[in-house]
């Protein structure tokens, strides 16, 4: 017997869908805007910080490049407690993406970094502005022009490894998909849904980031 | 209650990191393979078979590695086929590692310059003939370094096979994690042995890109 596809059973769990869409994007909204953030620290320390806070992110890039997503959110949420930082579920979520995005974010923005012309670093400071103003005005925006497709790619990578979340139970579209297919047993359907809408995202999100990359750097 | 020393605990994760060695191996060395014909099919200027890969490749980056896993484990068993954890895993991670490598693999056959297309099929060459005896051995010293830095990202991969209860180092310490309820110390531990596995290999990766730098 063969076995016949119903996409119509999904059509009551619309709502259950959408909401788990909803929170994958403010999951990945946020913590892109927080890592990046944090990236942008973290290139800063390294090229133009103290050595002991280079170094500090050096071990933090290389650990988290270095060890599974999954591992990081379960560490998180499971192995923190018993350090006395008790976080639910999307804290810990919103936690550990940022955290992941961060160490990612730090190292293609330090490539940035490093690809800007010296020349402008020293003519910087010869206008007598500090390092950190030189930082800020004049080589960060340079460094994001140069790595945003990287960047942009990474922080799709990041999105689509959210769904991991749904293991720690955090309500992502995964986990509406899980929901779904717990109640209607219809699983291929749900989860070939859930990775189309996910598909959707991507595609929709490399768009954006693209628009926003030609806005923030024009005539490029 | 405290039965659980530490070596009880680290002697079983080392035991399990054995499935993510060799789930990593299979779906490396598969993934390769089924990457190299993506490779020829994207690059072969025939229009159909281009565009169906392009698709495979979008479908496969564009999908969390998760729901990919979730379809073929969930998915197949209703249309009435067995699929055990391990081989639902071994080919998820089988068929979204070839998206990923010939898609490396294309950016280099593509840094390779158009003179050499030409040439070779000016002596009469065959796709494949140029392809293997012109193409492919340039593109293979560009290739190594992408290569072994996206193994990484096939051992981070296999951590996911935990989910559909494939007894690898993450369900391992999952499992340990219930039994000992020392969460802090087991995904410590986990973290560790991923990074033994995976630093040694982005380390290498990075040297063998400062070479090929330095050879230019």
């Amino acid at each position: 017997m063969t076995y016949k596809l119903q996409f119509g059973e999904l059509l009551p769990y619309m709502g259950v869908l959408f909401e788990g869409l909803l929170f994958t994007v403010v999951l990945t909204l946020i913590s892109t805007v927080a890592g990046v953030g944090l990236g942008i620290g973290g290139a800063a320390a390294r090229t133009f910080g103290p050595p002991w806070a280079g170094r500090v992110f050096v071990i933090y890039v290389e650990l988290i490049r270095n060890t599974p997503f999954i591992v990081q959110l379960f560490f998180i949420y499971f192995g923190l407690p018993a350090l006395g930082l008790k976080l639910s579920e999307s804290q810990a979520a919103f936690l550990a993406m940022t955290i992941n995005l961060g160490a990612y974010s730090t190292e293609i923005i330090r490539a940035g970094v490093e690809a800007v012309p010296k020349g402008h670093i020293e003519a910087g400071v010869s206008l007598a502005m500090t390092k950190w103003e030189v930082f800020a005005h004049i080589i960060l925006k340079q460094a994001l022009q140069k790595i945003w497709p990287a960047l942009s790619s990474q922080i799709i990578i990041v999105m689509l490894g959210s769904s991991v979340v749904s293991q720690i139970s955090a309500e992502d579209l995964t986990y509406a998909a899980n929901f779904v297919q717990s109640r209607n047993f219809r699983a291929f359907e749900a989860y070939f849904a859930v990775a189309l809408a996910y598909l959707g995202l991507a595609i929709v999100m490399r768009a954006m980031l693209r628009g926003i990359g030609r806005l923030m750097f024009p005539g490029h | 209650m405290s039965d659980f020393t530490f070596w009880v605990i680290f002697s079983n994760l080392l035991l399990a990191l054995r499935w993510t060695i060799a789930l990593s191996l299979v779906a490396f060395v598969c993934g390769g393979a089924v990457g190299l014909l993506m490779l020829f099919a994207r690059v072969s200027k025939i229009g159909w078979l281009e565009a169906l890969t392009r698709g495979y490749i979008e479908f496969f980056q564009g999908t969390p590695l998760l729901m990919q896993l979730f379809l073929l484990f969930f998915g197949l068993a209703l249309f009435g086929l067995e699929v055990s954890p391990w081989l639902a895993a071994t080919l998820a991670l089988t068929l979204w590692t070839s998206a990923f490598i010939s898609e490396i693999w294309r950016g280099c056959v593509e840094s390779i310059s158009r003179g050499q297309w030409e040439a070779s099929s000016s002596l009469a060459m065959t796709y494949i003939e140029q392809m293997r005896y012109v193409i492919l051995p340039q593109a293979l010293r560009i290739a190594v370094a992408p290569t072994v830095g996206f193994s990484v990202q096939v051992v981070k991969g296999t951590a996911l096979a935990s989910v559909i209860g494939f007894v690898e180092l993450t369900k391992a310490g999952t499992m340990l994690n219930n039994a000992t309820f020392r969460p802090f110390l087991v995904y410590s531990l986990v973290a560790l042995m991923y990074f033994a596995l995976c630093f040694p290999l982005s380390f290498f990766a990075k040297k063998l890109e400062g070479r090929l730098n330095a050879a230019r």
